[in-house]
């Protein structure tokens, strides 16, 4: 956990802490958190300064029976929530986005694989599998794009990004990430539009693969 | 941003949360009371806190209605300052103190107030509603049946929230209104400028803490 050297940047948090962030990007920063004790504490400061304003919001009167109905319904039967388990490299929100199974690969060629974790208008998420020192296809992207590394580690322009570091790619970053020699590298990706290829065989591809 | 927190929080404050002192005696779940008591005598805990720690240890009923009495109507003026309609807020605010009810027993004063974590139950169920998905959460750390819970945590925490609102009353209101927006209103990550000035660096390191002494009981533990 020490060794996390890229993190959420402040806006985001923000974001996240008072609901503000598309899904896609909220499950980064959620993962994130799972792993990052720093994050987890700068995420509970934002909820202490959220938690303080609620304290000095204006009170609004709620109805008389209210409480009644609230109180009515404390002895009542909880139907528990299903919850997930962190499981080996996919912590606890991962695991909610694969359903508690694991991932299901599809080939984009060259070994690299991906799995699409959700995908709609605001955006989407996907766990990537890039070989040990195979490159992700030189790409921009019109939004932005983080990337959380799992296992492994990859390199781009911006630097070196291991277990638990943040790449937060913005509309300008045209970056051609590699990973790493060694064991393969796994991601979860999110983004808020699709990715430009530069080269042309991708660019056809990206209705098929929604990248 | 936010790093200069220490700035504003006089250095007094900080060592007086630093009493040798210490919650109640016996299990979490199982302890009498929930009065603070150190070798300098008895030391007042925040009300809410006090409340919710009753409705935590003992399912405390009465403490429960406080709690409903101080934060219904503030989590409804948030609900509505963006617009909602009073029944569905009012329908959030069942829920949310419903989930208050229910998962107490994941309350840890030493990393949350009540508000903070009130708070993030609010914003969460705000989000399930309007956009009908669920946020998708970081993992939950495990309560831990503790014998002692660290007081001096506690009191540091409560006294750093209240720098912290002391700040919020000195901001100029244009920047009042710029932090309000972000976290209670809909600003987007885009729309917030990371600059508020407000001391949110130490009580990030007073978390910390907390977090460390939650791992390092867990760790204890799972050695058992």
């Amino acid at each position: 956990m020490t060794s996390i050297t890229h993190h959420i940047p402040e806006e985001l948090l923000i974001a996240y802490a008072s609901g503000n962030l598309a899904p896609a990007f909220a499950l980064a920063v959620a993962t994130h958190v799972s792993m990052c004790d720093e994050c987890r504490a700068r995420l509970g400061a934002h909820e202490e300064l959220g938690g303080a304003l609620l304290e000095d919001q204006a009170a609004q009167a709620v109805s008389g029976d209210l409480k009644t109905r609230l109180f009515d319904a404390l002895d009542a039967p909880v139907v528990s929530e299903k919850t997930y388990a962190r499981s080996g490299i996919f912590p606890a929100p991962v695991m909610e986005a694969l359903g508690g199974l694991p991932p299901k690969w599809t080939s984009l060629g060259l070994g690299v694989r991906q799995m699409i974790l959700s995908h709609d208008r605001s955006g989407s998420a996907r766990l990537l599998y890039i070989p040990g020192g195979m490159g992700v296809p030189d790409h921009g992207h019109n939004g932005l794009e983080l990337t959380l590394v799992l296992q492994g580690a990859f390199r781009d322009e911006t630097g070196r990004y291991g277990v638990g570091d943040l790449e937060v790619a913005t509309g300008d970053l045209e970056h051609e990430p590699v990973a790493e020699e060694g064991p393969a590298c796994i991601c979860l990706a999110a983004t808020d539009a699709a990715l430009r290829f530069r080269s042309f065989l991708p660019r056809l591809l990206q209705p098929i693969f929604r990248i | 941003m936010f790093e200069t927190a220490a700035d504003l929080v006089p250095k007094d404050r900080l060592e007086a949360g630093a009493l040798p002192v210490r919650v109640g005696a016996g299990t979490r779940h199982g302890r009498e009371s929930s009065k603070v008591t150190g070798k300098n005598g008895q030391v007042a805990l925040a009300e809410t806190t006090v409340w919710m720690l009753a409705v935590r240890d003992q399912r405390d009923k009465a403490a429960f209605g406080r709690l409903f009495d101080h934060f219904a109507p503030r989590l409804k003026g948030m609900l509505c300052r963006n617009g909602m309609a009073s029944a569905q807020a009012e329908d959030i605010v069942q829920d949310v103190m419903l989930t208050v009810w229910r998962k107490a027993q994941m309350f840890d004063p030493g990393r949350a107030q009540v508000s903070a974590w009130i708070y993030q139950i609010a914003r969460n169920r705000q989000i399930d509603v309007l956009r009908r998905e669920r946020r998708p959460m970081p993992e939950e750390l495990k309560p831990v049946e503790s014998t002692e819970e660290d007081a001096a945590q506690i009191l540091a925490l409560e006294q750093e929230t209240e720098a912290l609102r002391a700040a919020l009353k000195r901001l100029k209101p244009a920047q009042r209104e710029m932090v309000e927006r972000a976290y209670l209103g809909e600003l987007t990550h885009a729309e917030i400028r990371a600059e508020t000035g407000l001391p949110l660096g130490t009580i990030k390191s007073r978390i910390r803490l907390g977090l460390e002494r939650l791992r390092h009981e867990l760790k204890g533990t799972d050695g058992q």
